[in-house]
């Protein structure tokens, strides 16, 4: 590029702009400017090409590994997808479903949800709208640290505490959904309280103040006027939390139970679509059916969580309109 | 002043990157050729690498061997790595690990070419089903045994124990255990649903903590002073050391050690290594496992079992 | 019930929340630090672990997290700090850009197991660097890019116009601009979240499972030549992190003191999480400091 532009242009007159610019002492100093604008650029922009690169690359070859089982092994996909008979080491006749593992991985979503909505938005409101310094100076950091713990500690703390109070009072192994519900849930409270938080926080002061003057109580001017104007916003932080809690594998598979049946109820074990990749994926053999079948709910988790996007996306949308 | 002191910091910062990152460029095409596998020419000293992976619950034994082994020939590496057995005997076909473990017979697998691997039966390893103490039971008929772990009977007083609901602690498919306990124990029918735990310590502490909860685990874990879990007898046959070698009790299998076909001077000079008695005598009877030599039975790949 | 009381009950929940929250904190710290300190020990940080004999230390596993925290962080913030200026500076609003949003949010919310998955079949089989550090590196690379990218660009936004035209006054080109003026300005930001997010990298273990492997060769200490086998700085060997240690054990360990193993490595991660956590908070403390105090 450089070298064609030197060569086109009018030799005469470029030496005498070189010689100006050197008179100027400004030659070098803007040469080396400009290649390293167009270095620095060039990197800028391969950096977010590498981004796209990524995302695509992630889709294409887990689809390609998750339709093997399909293509290759001529699974039949709709049976796999609301079969609930897992069987893969069964000599006869071997049958894959996996509607139990969706089935959990939904049902410790919503419940894991359920458990840490209430609290986190508690919390959000406490930090945005009652205690403002205790909010920033303790909350803060709270949330934070929250954040940052593994979460295999939690799975930890969970097959330490949350199990063996499991068995005590309802009975069994105390392996069961509800365990891995409350793990999810408390891992993902922080979360969902601090983006719950910021969204209060984006509510304009005139609504309150707006509020406050025709006589509402605090608490209605929260019920009333905040959290409508905050709405979609704290249910984008819910399902952020919520697409956290669906991708979790190994603190959920430390306290859940792992059983390829559907769960009766919430005290029974049971299995999602993470923990059942983790459990079997090093025991089965690369290329084998068990082992596509592995890759094709690895590539359901990856379309799951673009299901959870769009939803994000929709809803972020709705507030900007 | 102190805007350019940080902009030095970073430039400082991103130049140690650059200079790191070339470096590890560097190291990446040297590792590569200097990994190969050496198949050693000179004819006394060994050395080179040895990759070994799969099987987790032959990894503790492998790793052992591989630190003795190491320490008499300072010149030879060797990585063991898990992965599980399914991961062992890919690889080993891939030829990504030299030695592949698995706990269970390569023909077994699907898409695996067992006769493109040479098999290696390094150990045995026993196992019966562990039952917790509140069931009530010591000893069931195989009739029974299968009929608690294909659901069939949901408590221990319809054979013969306590008024106890039956709790099942299953294996992850695929695993080499429950492979084996599914052939051997019962007779391949498909157990039915239960807890699903991949490690033999977990495995124990739910069985040992729940009320009739029963299992399967390999003999190594009953001690003769635990009485946490009961240790099952199968049709009046114990499950010991013993009865496992003459072939008196049915649940056992080989831990093995694949390679191809032709494994290089260094792989075969480790696999000596671990058929000699300082392993078979000192390093497997210490994990649990029995020797080979022990075994006065031997069986194939599609389990029959024949006298030595 | 008048509005006064309703008022009253529904605050007091709301504190009550807040309470729950911070109760979480203190009792999971408390739990994890009472159980696991005592396990701490000069030895166990400095002895190798043990396949199957009690008594095992987790030096080796320590020393791999934060190798690959290293390797990642060496991978993620060049190119994660350049793709935020992109979005801060040089994107215009179009399809490309909203695109490019896109994907980092996908990257920012999928499952790490995914990424492990990933990971394994690209890093580990595919370019064949089997289960080693640099698999493990770059896949924790791609969970870890985008929220380095959100960090830089929140940093630039951050940063008031007037320095941005300042720059551009002086005849500077735009790309000068950023190097000189901006890039430093908004470094203390940039750094602080880089800093959190390490956190986050040295605690994740679902993405590593698949890829950095779950096992470690006898490293030699002594041995710092990166080519070497069994070097602590080969690139490509296996090793299992501490939080994936965490796991291993738990799932598949068998060795008889499994709970003080994990008790103790959960208690020494979670120790470094909180340094991370701390060393952030006073470092955006300082420069904060030095910024306003100037």
């Amino acid at each position: 590029m450089k070298i064609s532009k030197i060569a086109t242009a009018d030799p005469a007159s470029r030496l005498d702009n070189n010689a100006k610019l050197i008179n100027e002492k400004g030659l070098l100093w803007r040469l080396t400017d400009r290649a390293s604008e167009t270095r620095g650029k060039m990197f800028i922009y391969s950096s977010a090409l590498l981004m796209i690169v990524a995302v695509i690359a992630i889709t294409l070859f887990l689809m390609i590994q998750g339709l093997r089982a399909f293509v290759v092994d001529h699974l039949n996909f709709w049976t796999f997808i609301t079969g609930t008979q897992w069987y893969p080491d069964r000599t006869v006749n071997p049958s894959y479903g996996a509607f139990p593992f969706i089935f959990g991985s939904m049902a410790v979503t919503f419940l894991a949800a359920l458990i840490a909505t209430p609290i986190a938005i508690g919390t959000a409101i406490f930090m945005a709208e009652l205690a403002k310094k205790w909010g920033t100076k303790v909350m803060q950091p709270v949330i934070e640290i929250l954040v940052g713990i593994p979460s295999v500690v939690y799975g930890l703390i969970g097959l330490s505490i949350i199990v063996p109070f499991m068995r005590q009072h309802f009975g069994g192994s105390g392996f069961n959904l509800l365990a891995g519900a409350i793990v999810v849930g408390i891992m993902i409270l922080p979360t969902v309280a601090s983006i719950a938080a910021d969204s209060i926080r984006a509510v304009p002061d005139s609504l309150r103040q707006a509020s406050y003057a025709i006589g509402a109580t605090k608490w209605q001017t929260i019920w009333r006027v905040v959290i409508p104007a905050a709405g979609s916003s704290l249910v984008t932080a819910i399902v952020l939390g919520m697409s956290r809690a669906f991708g979790e594998a190994l603190a959920v598979q430390m306290v859940i139970g792992n059983v390829t049946k559907l769960p009766g109820s919430i005290f029974d074990p049971s299995a999602t679509l993470t923990t059942i990749i983790t459990l079997s994926m090093g025991h089965s053999t690369m290329g084998s059916v068990l082992n596509d079948a592995l890759w094709s709910l690895g590539f359901l988790l990856l379309l799951i969580s673009y299901v959870f996007i769009v939803i994000i996306r929709f809803l972020s949308r709705r507030r900007n309109a | 002043m102190k805007k350019k002191n940080l902009l030095a910091i970073g430039l400082a910062f991103v130049l140690s990157l650059t200079l790191i990152l070339s470096g590890c460029g560097n190291g990446n095409g040297s590792a590569g050729s200097s990994s190969s596998k050496s198949d050693s020419s000179s004819s006394e000293a060994l050395s080179g690498k040895i990759t070994i992976g799969g099987s987790t619950a032959l990894q503790p034994l492998a790793a052992q061997a591989a630190k003795e082994f190491m320490e008499k020939n300072p010149n030879v590496q060797i990585e063991v790595q898990g992965g599980g057995s399914g991961t062992g005997l890919s690889e080993a076909q891939a030829g990504n690990f030299d030695i592949g473990m698995s706990d269970v017979f390569a023909e077994s697998k699907t898409n695996i070419d067992a006769k493109a691997l040479k098999d290696y039966q390094v150990a045995v390893v026993g196992m019966t089903a562990a039952v917790n103490p509140k069931a009530g039971v010591k000893n069931l008929s195989k009739k029974d045994l299968q009929a608690v772990f294909t659901g069939k009977v949901k408590n221990w007083k319809e054979v013969g124990g306590k008024n106890q609901k039956i709790t099942l602690v299953n294996r992850p498919d695929g695993s080499g255990t429950r492979a084996t306990f599914d052939q051997f124990a019962l007779d391949n029918k498909t157990p039915a649903e239960g807890i699903t735990q991949d490690s033999t310590n977990t495995v124990k502490k739910i069985i040992a903590e729940t009320p009739g909860a029963v299992g399967y685990m390999a003999l190594s874990y009953f001690t003769a002073n635990d009485k946490s879990v009961v240790k099952l007898s199968l049709d009046g046959v114990e499950a010991t050391e013993k009865t496992v070698a003459t072939g008196e009790f049915p649940v056992w299998a080989y831990e093995h050690m694949y390679t191809k076909s032709k494994p290089s001077k260094l792989v075969k000079a480790f696999i000596d290594f671990m058929m000699s008695d300082a392993v078979q005598g000192k390093d497997v009877p210490a994990q649990g496992y029995l020797s080979v030599k022990d075994m006065k039975v031997q069986r194939d790949a599609t389990g029959k079992q024949t006298d030595k | 019930m008048s509005s006064k009381v309703t008022n009253r009950i529904a605050l007091s929940v709301i504190i009550l929340c807040a309470a729950v929250m911070a109760g979480i904190l203190v009792s999971l710290l408390s739990y994890i630090l009472f159980k696991g300190v005592t396990n701490i020990s000069w030895q166990f940080l400095t002895t190798s672990a043990s396949p199957f004999l009690a008594g095992g230390g987790i030096k080796d596993q320590l020393w791999n997290s934060f190798y690959v925290l290293i390797i990642t962080m060496i991978l993620t913030i060049p190119i994660g700090v350049s793709g935020g200026i992109y979005l801060a500076e040089y994107a215009k609003p179009g399809r490309l850009t909203s695109f490019i949003r896109t994907c980092v949010e996908v990257l920012a919310s999928l499952p790490s197991i995914v990424v492990g998955m990933f990971g394994m079949l690209i890093f580990v089989n595919y370019f064949g660097f089997r289960f080693s550090v640099i698999s493990g590196a770059l896949a924790l690379t791609v969970f870890n890019l985008p929220v380095i990218v959100r960090v830089t660009e929140d940093g630039f936004r951050a940063l008031s116009l007037h320095q941005k035209e300042g720059g551009l006054a002086l005849g500077l080109t735009h790309w000068h601009t950023i190097k000189t003026i901006l890039l430093p300005a908004a470094f203390p930001s940039i750094l602080t979240g880089i800093i959190l997010s390490a956190g986050r990298v040295f605690g994740e273990s679902a993405a590593l499972l698949f890829t950095a492997g779950l096992s470690t060769p006898d490293l030699n200490f002594s041995n710092w030549n990166p080519i070497s086998p069994n070097s602590p700085l080969n690139l490509f060997r296996s090793a299992e992190t501490l939080s994936v240690h965490i796991w291993a054990v738990n799932t598949g360990g068998i060795m008889p003191d499994v709970s003080r193993i994990a008790n103790g490595s959960a208690a020494v991660l979670v120790v470094c999480v909180l340094l991370f956590n701390l060393f952030a908070r006073a470092l955006g403390k300082m420069i904060n400091q030095k910024f306003s105090g100037k």
